[in-house]
């Protein structure tokens, strides 16, 4: 096969928008949930509405989301074919969102049904994906720090869904499971292995790319990945049933924490270097993003080192929620913001013959709709920070957790609407010249 | 040195230019955006004036390959041609949106553009016409001027 193939390897737009437009109703199906249960839903991370509330947002809006980033950006980032891309897209987002909402109707109810029915619906909807993707990604002939860092996160992902899979068999069809230590490597493996390698390798390409940065040093790109998928690894084996080195998983965690609050620190570092000195919502997102994830990994330290801050019922929630809310869904926003308007613009684009201009991307989505929505998604993320220590603020961090996804959508629709209104007219003037 | 460093080079060139006239569209300085468009657009051209007219019908010539990568770059070229005409455009009408919309636009083009052919078009450049001391030098001479 020739290389130069996968030039025009950017798929329909349809592809990766229905993932895009899905992801933040989950956002809000999650706000909703948590205005629904108020206070409660901070009781411990281990309820039912906790965990229906974390699978909300790490399924239901960051898988969805990054789904639909991969098989967008695989081609024609990397160079990477993906087999059948219109087949695989129609089966992943249907059965990823069906999946979900089994899966959290599942917690929400406790049922045993649900989990039985979405055990399978994930295993084999996400599990086709991940493979397909894995083995586009390793046949592609491109190389560098990126590619490296999404096979791991690829290979993080299907320990994550192994895992995940299991653990919903254990509900389902109530086999006794260590269902606490698997969830401990499920997690970790999903927010770790998974997300953050994901948003690393996308790192590498964007934060120079849209803010015209230096690149990342070589060194700490090549092995920043494999340091933390290793560290991921060893701590995964601590939990085998036959020993529980404590020692050691305090290590390894901390390791794991300094290497990732340096990762941010770079990048932060990098951004301050930037030679597009403008402020623009991708860059005010992602430097959001990497300071929750500085709080976040000095929080992961400080619940190994003083027994207080474990023992503390509220630390869990504050982990999940810097993690999530705090970093991935600011990380994914920025990237949405730019994707979107630039395919929009791209395939209109092409269609256009020489005549009026296409609008931009600015056009598309105005800059300060997206900056008013940073600001409710900072406000989301402070309140429900806050709402740990004053449990009545649960009700207002809520609301502003469905506002902030609200507006996200709303962008992103008018977007859409607006791509197949030229889309439309483009068509039109074609059929008059004719 | 391989055929294409050079233009690799040139890429981040032109982004420094692209970033001063962005940022002074920005604040209203009308003038001194003036100055870097008008740099960044001569780069840019030249740019594209010198893969168009020296490395792509090399490549062409040497490997067979007429309908593939290259004729995928000239499509794009002319895409960015379009957003710099906007962009003028806007600069004459001092029109802050209407520049800051195009410059977003041609950035994310300009960037994916400049990926595609620094991992995939530029090492089969290098791989096909080997060391030609004539063809790079042709090159640099284009990229000066």
């Amino acid at each position: 096969m020739q290389p130069g193939l996968s030039f025009e390897q950017a798929p329909p737009i349809s592809v990766p928008f229905r993932f895009f437009l899905t992801a933040p109703l989950f956002g809000m199906a999650a706000g909703l949930l948590l205005l629904w249960q108020g206070p409660a839903a901070l009781a411990s991370r281990w309820t039912s509405t906790a965990l229906a509330l974390t699978h909300l947002v790490a399924v239901g809006f960051m898988l969805q989301s990054m789904c639909g980033a991969l098989l967008q950006m695989v081609p024609v980032a990397v160079g990477a074919n993906i087999w059948q891309p219109r087949r695989v897209t129609l089966f992943t987002h249907a059965g990823l969102t069906l999946g979900t909402i089994l899966l959290v109707a599942g917690f929400i109810f406790e049922s045993a049904p649900m989990f039985r029915l979405a055990a399978p619906f994930m295993a084999v909807s996400l599990g086709a994906f991940a493979l397909i993707v894995q083995i586009a990604l390793f046949r592609t002939p491109a190389q560098g720090p990126t590619i490296v860092a999404l096979r791991m996160a690829m290979f993080g992902l299907i320990v994550t869904l192994a895992l995940g899979v299991t653990l919903a068999s254990g509900f389902g069809w109530e086999v006794a499971l260590p269902l606490v230590d698997l969830t401990h490597i499920h997690a970790a493996w999903g927010l770790v292995g998974w997300s953050l390698l994901l948003v690393v390798g996308v790192a590498y390409l964007v934060v120079p790319m849209f803010q015209l940065t230096p690149p990342y040093p070589r060194l700490l790109a090549r092995s920043f990945p494999v340091a933390i998928f290793l560290l991921l690894s060893a701590w995964s084996l601590t939990w085998l049933p036959l020993q529980r080195p404590e020692a050691a998983q305090i290590a390894l965690v901390c390791a794991g924490a300094v290497l990732v609050a340096g990762f941010a620190i770079v990048t932060l570092r990098l951004q301050a270097q930037r030679r597009r000195k403008i402020v623009e919502p991708t860059l005010l997102f992602w430097r959001a993003a990497m300071i929750a994830l500085i709080a976040a990994a000095a929080l992961a330290v400080a619940q190994q080192m003083d027994p207080d801050v474990d023992d503390y019922a509220g630390t869990p929630f504050l982990l999940g929620v810097l993690l999530t809310v705090g970093v991935f869904v600011p990380a994914i926003s920025g990237m949405l913001y730019k994707i979107v308007p630039f395919l929009n613009w791209l395939h209109l684009q092409k269609q256009a013959k020489p005549g009026p201009a296409v609008p931009n991307m600015k056009q598309m989505i105005p800059e300060s709709r997206m900056k008013m929505q940073f600001r409710l998604h900072l406000a989301a993320l402070v309140l429900l920070l806050a709402a740990v220590a004053v449990p009545l603020l649960i009700y207002p961090a809520a609301l502003a957790l469905i506002a902030s996804c609200a507006w996200l959508e709303w962008n992103l629709v008018v977007a859409t609407r607006m791509f197949a209104r030229v889309n439309r007219e483009l068509a039109q003037r074609e059929t008059e010249a004719i | 040195m391989s055929v294409t460093s050079s233009l690799q080079e040139h890429h981040k060139h032109c982004d420094n230019d692209f970033a001063t006239a962005e940022e002074a569209a920005q604040n209203g300085e009308w003038t001194a955006c003036a100055a870097s468009f008008g740099k960044f657009h001569a780069e840019l051209l030249a740019h594209f004036g010198v893969e168009e007219e020296v490395l792509f019908p090399a490549f062409e010539q040497q490997t067979g390959m007429a309908g593939g990568p290259t004729q995928v770059m000239r499509g794009e070229h002319a895409q960015m041609r379009e957003l710099l005409r906007q962009m003028d455009e806007a600069l004459a009408q001092k029109n802050a949106d209407g520049f800051g919309g195009a410059a977003e636009t041609l950035l994310v083009m300009m960037q994916q553009h400049n990926m595609k052919e620094e991992n995939i078009l530029y090492p089969m450049c290098d791989q096909a016409l080997g060391m030609d001391g004539g063809i790079k030098s042709r090159i640099e001479a284009g990229l000066r001027a």
